[in-house]
């Protein structure tokens, strides 16, 4: 299993991460053996088994509707890389 | 009481409450030795003096007005990992270095409720992604058997502080066999409870089905002290489980008679490492003379954890990692040019080559067209091999392994080649893909290097786990040994 350029450019992309050039076949090279080791799965016969997405087989507790919680926005603001009047600030995305 | 034998949890608990030392003076001499050995092992990477010395005063008041909690005074440290109010929480990477929390993880909050004094932040694999200390963004943390050989990881720093005497006791997390490799390797004894035993709420966020908070100590006894404080059900984390806690340490003088343990084949048959094996059956020799019986079980598909973990765990990692995006908090990169190059920026800044690579690989995983051949292929052999350890708990009460392949291996080793290295947690991740409880205990050192026994134990059964090892821990003294850069014989 390789992974090719194309395909690193276009998973990156969807991480929001970039690739330097230089570090593209490095890459490339260490997610294919991540890669070649996982391939042992696609021989396992998992007919019938049914996916373990929780190890104690819990379901989602539910809870009265109730407010638990303050407002603490000015402390969680506080932490923020730019605020203004209460809003996080990012660069202007519409003209 | 520098210079002296560090001593475990008990007996500093016993000699506050005896008025044989205060709380100010155990922080204070835990500061000067941090100042004094810290800087060869770097296990540290905030150490709060100021917060510590104002709990541990606070704590002298209680336990002077008759108030003071189970653990008043003690001095611990707390995983990197572990949002703490008022004191920043970097999880060993760029992307937090400016994070301070505005409030505290639960098991934090918990262990402070009961008394203990924090003395700072421990070092850590960056977002406890390795086996190794080496992802971290503040450098390496080091062992103190011997410097020029790695801690473990992820939690290598709370490891290597327990094992140099700088604090009795660390928090510690494990998504893969982050408690107990690194508790192996430094020898000590870790504990990772069953999957959403303690609270994960303020717990900076690997793999959620699979993270899970504990304690590394020197003894069974001294995590039991405090895994019951740090444990129980918290509303605010809904994985979190109901079960009620029991007293640990009451629990230590369990009957053990006609217990059972478990060895599986596969994993003492050739592959292991013949002078760990010596080591390991002499410790359960022990047991076996004292009327535990050793019966073979076998795991047919724990050999697929492996794969099963390095696409379950990067899954969702991808998934938690998305949250790191240069706007709310963390790093932002300077000066971007839109939106996309705000997000991508911070994020190719922030995070380091080993947690960029478990974002690809889980990204990929999770692709369209991908889903079922990768993610929903793992969480079904997932199932099976967690149903390999409930067969096998049918005819024992514990199972027995290595926690680690070798011994402490040299910095630098490994850290280049992902593969070799994951091949460090082949004993210990089935265990988190079953939601297992389990623990790591120190048997003869091998070379002057610590060895660990692994013990895993039912779900919920962590009080069994840790009779086992504090029984052991009563029959030999391997856990009591100190590294020759401590000042004990090696």
């Amino acid at each position: 299993m390789t992974l090719g350029a194309d395909q690193l450019e276009r998973l990156a992309a969807l991480a929001r991460l970039r690739i330097e050039p230089g570090e593209a076949p490095a890459l490339e090279d260490s997610l294919g053996r991540i890669l070649a080791l996982v391939e042992e799965l696609s021989a396992v016969d998992t007919t019938g088994v049914e996916p373990l997405a929780n190890p104690l087989d819990a379901v989602q507790p539910l809870r009265a509707d109730e407010v638990t919680e303050g407002n603490r926005r000015e402390a969680f603001q506080a932490i923020a890389p730019a605020v203004e009047d209460g809003l996080y600030l990012v660069p202007r995305v519409v003209e | 009481m520098a210079g002296e034998t560090p001593s475990t949890v008990s007996q500093l608990l016993e000699a506050l409450e005896r008025g044989r030392c205060s709380a100010e003076e155990l922080v204070r001499d835990c500061l000067a030795r941090i100042e004094a050995e810290d800087g060869a092992v770097n296990s540290f990477i905030t150490v709060d003096a100021v917060g510590a010395l104002t709990a541990a005063r606070a704590a002298d008041a209680e336990r002077a007005a008759g108030r003071a909690g189970p653990l008043a005074g003690l001095p611990i440290a707390h995983k990197d990992i572990f949002c703490t109010d008022g004191l920043r929480t970097s999880c060993a990477s760029r992307m937090l270095d400016n994070f301070v929390p505005p409030y505290s993880a639960t098991a934090v909050e918990r262990l402070a409720a009961a008394g203990a004094v924090t003395v700072g932040k421990t070092n850590m694999d960056e977002f406890a992604m390795g086996s190794s200390n080496e992802t971290s963004y503040y450098g390496p943390c080091r062992n103190p058997w011997d410097l020029e050989r790695v801690p473990g990881g992820s939690s290598g720093g709370s490891a290597a502080a327990v094992a140099a005497g700088l604090v009795p006791a660390a928090t510690g997390t494990d998504t893969g066999g982050s408690i107990r490799q690194p508790a192996a390797l430094c020898g000590i004894t870790g504990i990772k409870p069953t999957y959403g035993r303690v609270s994960r709420l303020g717990m900076i966020a690997f793999a959620s089905s699979l993270d899970q908070g504990g304690i590394m100590a020197r003894s069974a006894e001294d995590c039991a002290l405090l895994l019951g404080a740090m444990a129980g059900h918290d509303p605010a984390d809904s994985t979190c489980a109901r079960e009620p806690v029991p007293d640990y340490r009451a629990a230590l003088a369990m009957d053990l008679g006609g217990l059972r343990i478990g060895l599986p084949r596969h994993w003492f048959d050739a592959t292991l490492d013949s002078a760990i094996g010596e080591r390991l059956h002499a410790a359960l020799g022990e047991l076996e003379a004292r009327g535990a019986r050793l019966v073979d079980v076998d795991l047919p598909n724990n050999h697929l954890s492996i794969p099963a973990y390095y696409i379950l765990a990067p899954a969702e990692a991808s998934t938690n990692l998305a949250r790191y995006d240069g706007v709310r908090y963390g790093h932002r990169c300077a000066d971007p040019a839109d939106l996309e190059d705000l997000y991508t920026r911070s994020r190719e800044e922030g995070f380091g080559a080993e947690v960029q690579r478990r974002i690809l690989i889980g990204t990929y995983a999770l692709s369209a067209g991908y889903y079922d051949a990768y993610y929903k292929k793992a969480q079904q052999t997932r199932r099976l091999i967690r149903q390999d350890y409930l067969d096998a708990f049918e005819s024992v009460d514990v199972i027995a392994g290595p926690t680690a392949p070798g011994t402490a291996f040299r910095l630098g080793e490994k850290v280049d080649d992902p593969v070799t290295m994951y091949q460090e947690d082949s004993y210990t991740l089935g265990v988190n893909l079953a939601g297992l409880p389990a623990l790591s205990v120190p048997v003869e050192p091998l070379d002057g290097l610590p060895v660990g026994l692994q013990l895993i134990g039912r779900h919920f059964e962590e009080a069994r786990l840790l009779a086992v090892a504090h029984r052991y821990q009563q029959l030999t003294d391997w856990h009591l040994r100190e590294p020759p850069a401590a000042g004990g014989a090696a």
